[in-house]
């Protein structure tokens, strides 16, 4: 029995029966660390003491005889940029490379709370800009299904340790599809809840008005017990929610009978690869023999949901990094004076994608500017929520690939940062609108894992989940495991 | 030739009060002044990454309190901006403020110089945070060899208050702040305390010559902390500006800074070097609705405000001069007016407190709040004498007793035995020694001179070492005499 391969709720069921203990499993989890980290790369930071001192708590518990929760005991890792308290936090950025938080993000406070192992902590690309992870300070993670190929990004370390079966289940972010996409590109499940779903305190910030947490996990049943976990309000954020949090897996098994898909066509247009599109039309015949309805339906202004991204994104990043300056933590350059260091330490701390980012950001918000760039990115912005209300008028749910394409090499789009900018192209719309929208395995392209989107109305993560679960259920694509013979020789079937 | 026959000046202000909160704007953490550096900081108000603000609602309060008090609108949709600008002492390099929605828009105040009564307005009143204290080794941060900055003050919240450019003397200015400052302190939004910086002005003045109406360019002074050298820069400043201008130049647009030790001002930036504040809506904050029932709960609490306290004096009988003193400070009124529903007459009162009381205080460089006497206990010692206890000039004595150990007027005259003697046998027998040791003052009282009579009296007061009772002496005097 290889217990790394298996899900949260299977490994829950075997603590409560005895069959393995968490401090087993944890071992289990921090050996193939060390065996494949050599290879995926996705882990920045690996908690491995304090890791196992969990696990002994929790074996304490079984063995006392308590009851425990789903999550307890379970080994998972956080993308890193969710502050822990007293483990470095650095946002694969050289700016935060020896920063320690004196505090833990909400996320970090839930999971442990419900008694989850933290193994460690994901790379990413740098501040979570990017779409493939080579951004990050440190080194590029590797797609655990080729890993010549980038696992996409940000949270690509993300998707790969669940993927490479290093984390039974990870916290990504996802601002503009940083947790779908690698969960595309990596053949995992990715959720990007609501905005306000989940609390943001203690997520070093990208784009405050875009940024959300989520979990990527092996199959919708653990993903619907991590949200479980981190969902609802947090007082510590005033964008947080008061909602009347559902226990997700109750959706779970409900059949998709009359459910209305639509299949807005502007997200088959051009760049999106066509034997991509191809799996994308058999999920749809999936669906349909499920019983759900779908048609071809349209979001007008689709088209613009890339430039007002990248003009409102940009905005809060210029001013939500502007922190970083030498003066209280983080990365110091010596200077002659206050503003040579600031400058220095800002030109050495950050790496080039950022401070693109920054500058655009900059000069959007720039006086003159303002209105032609930022105000009519807010317009665009309420334009594209108008389409998807209208939409979910006549369609529970909106379906579309997750990602033009499969995962690509290193370097083949690291050079050109547009076409980089359109990987995101399929998710970037639900963050403007702020509803939620997850990827799930849909099939493959040349052995690579293509993910199938799926679009929810604001706080209906439940709908999703049901159809997302009947067809895992129908298909069981996310049962085919990553094959490399560097990934394959370690254990996992 | 003074610059005024020549010139009309234009002046508008920018004041920044610290509100009275326990807690931070955004945060847990103290508002407490002074303090070991760096010790009333978190995550939050330090600006660590991935902390979030979560707005304290008293700062909306007291906002609207100041709001309703200052006569203005408040809006049923307000939000917060930021304003981004590097500083070291501000941890975020933005300011959390508010931008293009204020809470408060369209207020005014009255006030009086020379007798004449006159409407300034207030363009809008926001809330912001406050930044942190840098302490440099030399003069200016460019100039030292180290900067400190201690962050306690950061997240301290303040409201911006700007008044219209309706303001035409520097005694106008003053009238404004000091009548701002006092419907400050009286709706306690914030303490006032100006020597520990909790109230700042930002002066932004211009000249023009007489009967024409366009502005002149303007000059904004930062960071004044007290009315004495709000004027001092003021007079400076108008002066240079009126020579600048007289030589046939231009004023520049730009910020300066008051150099108190100097006695003048300097050019800090001018409008070319100003910072683009590149403002944008707080992601990190939701819009801020204001139900009117919020607005009219917190109408409820508002106290009598200055002006319509000082006509409630002078329907008293106060003179204006008396109304405004006693009104100079909510509490010298409140001290006041405690008093006053304990002894009715204002009139005497109005005399002890203004004479004695504030004598007192300031011979011992004490606020009213410090006062050891309450009024209550000056209430008291008013009726004492009006029983005829003690005599008015005994009782200066006993405040000052009262003043340095906190008794009761009563128990200072029983411990002291300053009661006056009110026993009439026991004066008698007084006055006649008095009357036998004297004869030649009876006999020129007989006489016809009634200045002899005084001598008499006191010659019984220092017999009784002044606690005899004065008309009592009087009365017996006259009847052994007649």
């Amino acid at each position: 029995m290889d217990i790394t391969a298996k899900t949260a709720g299977e490994l829950h069921d075997l603590l409560v029966q005895k069959e393995i203990t968490s401090t087993e499993l944890t071992h289990a989890f921090l050996d193939r660390v060390r065996r494949l980290e050599g290879q995926v790369q996705a882990y920045v930071t690996v908690t491995d003491k304090s890791a196992l001192k969990r696990a002994a708590e929790v074996d304490a518990k079984i063995a006392r005889g308590e009851a425990i929760g789903t999550l307890e005991g379970i080994p998972m890792a956080l993308k890193d940029n969710m502050c822990t308290e007293g483990i470095r936090t650095t946002c694969s950025s050289k700016m935060l490379e020896e920063f320690v938080p004196p505090y833990s993000a909400e996320v970090a406070i839930r999971l442990q709370e419900a008694g989850a192992i933290l193994l460690g902590k994901l790379n990413m690309d740098e501040f979570a800009m990017g779409s493939s992870t080579e951004n990050s300070r440190f080194f590029p993670t590797h797609n655990p299904w080729d890993l010549e190929r980038v696992p996409g990004g940000s949270s690509g370390g993300a998707a790969a340790s669940v993927a490479a079966a290093e984390a039974v289940y990870a916290l990504g972010s996802d601002t503009g599809g940083s947790i779908r996409q690698p969960a595309a590109f990596c053949g995992v499940v990715g959720m990007k809840p609501t905005y306000g779903a989940v609390s943001r305190y203690g997520l070093i910030a990208f784009a405050s008005s875009l940024d959300q947490i989520g979990p990527l996990t092996k199959d919708v049943r653990d993903n619907a017990l991590v949200m479980n976990a981190i969902a609802g309000h947090d007082r510590k954020d005033s964008t947080s929610v008061r909602f009347d949090k559902p226990d997700y897996t109750q959706f779970l098994g409900k059949n998709i009978k009359g459910l209305k898909i639509g299949i807005p066509r502007e997200y088959f247009g051009e760049g999106i690869d066509s034997d991509v599109a191809k799996v994308i039309w058999d999920a749809v015949a999936a669906l349909k023999d499920l019983g759900a309805e779908a048609e071809e339906c349209s979001l007008p202004h689709t088209d613009y949901a890339m430039p007002a991204y990248y003009l409102i994104a940009p905005a809060e990043c210029s001013s939500n990094l502007a922190r970083y300056d030498g003066v209280r933590y983080g990365y110091r350059a010596e200077g002659d004076d206050l503003i040579s260091m600031v400058r220095k330490t800002r030109a050495e701390g950050f790496g080039p994608e950022v401070k693109r980012r920054i500058m655009l950001g900059t000069y959007a918000l720039s006086s003159g500017y303002y209105d032609a760039y930022y105000v009519k990115a807010q317009k665009v912005r309420t334009l594209i929520k108008q389409d998807f209300d209208q939409a979910f008028g006549t369609y529970d749910v909106l379906l579309s690939p997750t990602a033009p394409t499969v995962a690509f090499k290193f370097g083949e789009k690291s050079s050109n940062p547009l076409s980089m900018y359109l990987s995101d192209i399929c998710t970037v719309p639900v963050n403007l609108a702020g509803i939620p929208g997850i990827s799930i395995p849909a099939g493959f392209v040349g052995g690579l894992p293509v993910g199938l989107h799926l679009m929810g109305k604001a706080f209906d993560e439940g709908t999703l989940y049901q159809v997302a679960y009947a067809f895992e259920q129908h298909t069981g694509f996310h049962k085919v495991k990553p094959s490399t013979k560097e990934v394959a020789a370690h254990g996992l079937e | 030739m003074a610059w005024s026959d020549t010139y009309e000046m234009v002046c508008g202000v920018e004041t920044h009060v610290e509100l009275a909160t326990k807690s931070k704007i955004f945060c847990g953490c103290t508002t407490e002044f002074g303090g070991e550096q760096n010790t009333h900081v978190c995550a939050v108000c330090s600006g660590l990454p991935g902390v979030l603000p979560v707005l304290n609602k008293e700062v909306v309060n007291l906002a609207i309190k100041a709001g309703l008090a200052l006569n203005g609108e408040i809006a049923e949709f307000s939000k917060f901006d930021r304003k981004n600008y590097y500083y070291p002492d501000l941890p975020k390099n933005y300011q959390t403020s508010q931008y293009d929605l204020p809470i408060c828009k369209n207020g005014w105040l009255e006030i009086t110089v020379d007798g004449a009564k006159k409407r300034i307005g207030i363009t809008r009143a926001h809330m912001e945070e406050d930044a942190g204290k840098l302490v440099h080794s030399g003069e200016t941060i460019t100039s030292s060899d180290e900067s400190y900055v201690d962050y306690n003050r950061t997240g301290v919240p303040l409201l911006e208050i700007v008044s219209e450019p309706d303001l035409r003397s520097i005694a106008e200015v003053v009238a404004y702040l000091e009548q701002l400052v006092q419907i400050l302190d009286y709706t306690q939004v914030s303490d006032c305390r100006l020597e520990q910086g909790s109230v700042r002005f930002d002066i932004n003045v211009s000249l023009r010559p007489k009967g024409t109406s366009d502005l002149g360019t303007r000059t904004e002074t930062k960071n004044l902390n007290s009315f004495a050298s709000v004027r001092h820069c003021m007079e400076y400043e108008t002066e240079r500006q009126a020579e600048v201008l007289d030589a046939g130049d231009k004023v520049v647009q730009e910020t300066r800074t008051w150099d108190e030790g100097k006695g003048i001002t300097i050019s800090l930036r001018s409008k070319e070097e100003a910072h683009d504040y590149r403002y944008f809506p707080e992601p990190d904050l939701v819009p801020l609705v204001i139900e009117r029932s919020w607005v009219e709960e917190i109408r409820r609490t508002l106290p009598e405000l200055p002006t319509e306290r000082r006509m409630r004096y002078e329907s008293l009988g106060l003179s204006e001069y008396d109304a405004g003193v006693l009104t100079s400070s909510r509490a010298l009124a409140d001290f006041f007016d405690e008093a006053l529903s304990r002894y009715a007459d204002a009139k005497i009162l109005t005399n002890w407190v203004m004479g004695e009381f504030l004598r007192l205080l300031k011979a011992n460089q004490q606020s009213v709040l410090d006062s050891p006497i309450s009024p209550v206990q000056l209430a008291e010692l008013l009726e004492l004498i009006d029983k005829g206890s003690i005599s008015g000039k005994i009782a200066k004595g006993v405040l000052e007793d009262m003043y340095a150990t906190g008794k009761d007027a009563a128990l200072i005259i029983k411990e002291k035995g300053l009661g006056q003697i009110s026993d009439e046998a026991a004066l008698a027998e007084i006055v006649e020694q008095v009357i036998a040791a004297h004869p030649q003052s009876v006999e020129d009282y007989r006489a016809g001179k009634e200045r002899a009579i005084g001598f008499l009296v006191g010659q019984i007061m220092k017999a009784t070492k002044g606690q005899a009772n004065p008309s009592l002496v009087n009365k017996l005097l006259k009847e052994k005499l007649s």
